[in-house]
């Protein structure tokens, strides 16, 4: 959980009040704190003056607008069919090792979050994975744990 | 049957001095700018095919005095990635195009609507963008660009869905008609094209229609960027001539051991080997938005039929019931034959659930899913028993 705090107000100062500023305002929220929690999207509401409900219906619709708590660092393995392929499923478990947990946790230190993803588009580097905004490709079991190593120093 | 070989071509990502033809551009009249659109013979080059100089001169024939240029850069086609590349390396003459149409159209507002998968690329995007802004400015001529960002949604791709996004809605698919030229972003005459469809338009008005026309065949005029994965053994983005067969294609890009390409990405159609001889990639055979994956005999087409029905079932909006209900089926559908739960048979009632889905669903997605899964099950039909 976190504190909203002044947040959702500074961010609709920045994008505005209107419908069209939802999806901007509630991007930023996620780039900060990697989900959106009941507080900051009735926040949300509340600034943009229309109900928690369509906040809550817009937000739920889309992938990276998590509804869900959230590591610090969110993997998402790309497991459409190139990636398949090419070893998505070394990759997850190299990961689900380093980790110790599943696809679809998160670490009890709360740094990480493991998932997976439709098609990221990095066919040809396959396979690929996204970490935070961050592409990551032509990955193997032995690369991937360096890169995860990466963000357990950070 | 017109076959043109295999050609390697280089338009898109050849460098250019965008001032000149933004200058050019800006000199000539709506008319003549959409007339050499289509003279040119362009078609858009997500995929979908529509006439880029229709398209273009349905909006200019809007009286409404807002209108918006949209570039559809949510680019999640699987097996597509060439758009995330034109961007990185051209992105000045994307927005030249923007620019262009918005000349063509009467528009002084675009947006670009970039999928959440390459936000990475933003900031170099805005390096680019202030460059751009800069010197459309000193040439005379007011266009303001500005990014919308996706979140992870494949249906957002589809164009009312996408305006959908951008008003801050879910990305659901609206009825059509209305078209977009006439009512699309905020209700207001639209025109949305592809990424690199703006750029093909921009290289159309720098070389002239008549040079750019020398270039494919009569239904499909010019060249294309394709991003080629798979089995092969040179994977990455290529620019070529079209009109080549898919045999062609296999020589050139193939592992010597290639006996299906899935051209159009999930959505688009399976071509098996005994049909490479004979089928043209272009919109008189196989049409693509770019997406080219190779199979090799180790592959299993059960697998990746599989794999486009987990990913449909996933990224169906849920809007409209013979999509939401049709993947979800398809794929349970098939799982079942291959465990042996339901006869082979049953497979022909799938295909005939896919074919009620296409005339059926209320947008591309859904209408789409029966291309990958009839020419997979039809051609492959013993892999997905056994």
């Amino acid at each position: 959980m976190y504190h909203t705090g002044n947040l959702v107000k500074e961010l609709a100062e920045k994008h505005g009040r209107k419908r069209e500023s939802l999806m901007p305002i509630l991007q930023d929220i996620v780039k900060k704190h990697n989900y959106l929690t009941d507080d900051a999207m009735v926040a949300v509401a509340t600034e943009l003056d229309i109900s928690a409900a369509e906040v809550y219906g817009t937000a739920s619709f889309y992938t990276f607008l998590d509804t869900e708590e959230r590591g610090k660092n969110i993997i998402r393995v790309c497991k459409t069919i190139t990636c398949s392929m090419k070893g998505k499923n070394d990759i997850v478990s190299t990961i689900e090792d380093i980790l110790k947990i599943k696809v679809g946790e998160t670490t009890p230190d709360k740094m990480f979050t493991l998932l997976e993803t439709n098609c990221i588009g990095w066919c040809h580097k396959a396979p690929a994975i996204l970490i935070n905004d961050m592409p990551y490709t032509d990955l193997t079991p032995e690369t991937v744990i360096d890169v995860i190593k990466g963000y357990m120093r950070k | 049957m017109e076959n043109k070989g295999l050609t390697k071509v280089d338009l898109i990502f050849e460098s250019i001095d965008v001032r000149k033809v933004m200058t050019k551009a800006f000199e000539m009249t709506s008319d003549e700018i959409i007339k050499e659109i289509l003279d040119s013979g362009l078609k858009g080059r997500g995929g979908a095919g529509f006439p880029t100089g229709l398209k273009w001169k349905y909006t200019a024939a809007e009286k409404e005095p807002e209108k918006y240029i949209v570039c559809n850069a949510d680019e999640g086609e699987p097996g597509t990635f060439k758009d995330r590349e034109i961007l990185d390396r051209a992105a000045s003459k994307v927005y030249a195009g923007m620019a262009m149409a918005g000349k063509a159209m009467g528009s002084k507002k675009g947006f670009i609507y970039l999928r959440g998968e390459y936000r990475f690329l933003l900031p170099q995007l805005f390096v680019e963008l202030h460059k751009f802004h800069k010197m459309i400015h000193e040439i005379g001529y007011d266009f303001n660009i500005e990014y919308r960002m996706g979140s992870g949604a494949y249906i957002c791709g589809e164009e009312s869905a996408l305006f959908e996004s951008i008003e801050g809605f879910r990305g659901e698919p609206r009825n059509k008609p209305p078209y977009p030229t006439v009512s699309g972003l905020f209700s207001k005459p639209t025109s949305i094209n592809n990424v690199e469809t703006l750029v093909t338009a921009v290289m159309i008005i720098d070389k002239g229609a008549k040079e750019y026309v020398k270039l494919g065949t009569k239904d499909s005029r010019g060249s294309k960027v394709f991003s080629i994965s798979g089995d092969t053994p040179i994977p990455g983005i290529f620019e070529l001539e079209l009109g080549m067969t898919v045999q062609e294609f296999v020589n050139e890009f193939g592992d010597g051991d290639t006996k299906a390409v899935q051209v159009g990405g999930a959505s688009g159609f399976c071509v098996p080997r005994k049909r490479f001889a004979d089928t043209i990639i272009g919109f008189e055979g196989v049409p693509t938005g770019g997406s080219m994956k190779l199979f090799n005999s180790s592959r299993s087409m059960y697998n990746v039929l599989h794999n486009y029905l987990d990913f449909f079932a996933e990224e169906s909006c849920g809007q409209c019931t013979p999509c939401r209900v049709g993947c979800q089926q398809l794929l349970k559908g098939v799982e079942k034959v291959k465990k042996g739960e339901a006869k082979s048979t049953y497979l022909t009632e799938l295909v005939k659930l896919a074919d009620t889905m296409k005339v059926a669903s209320k947008c591309g997605l859904g209408q789409s899913v029966g291309n990958a899964f009839r020419s997979i099950v039809e051609n492959f039909r013993e892999e997905i028993i056994y």
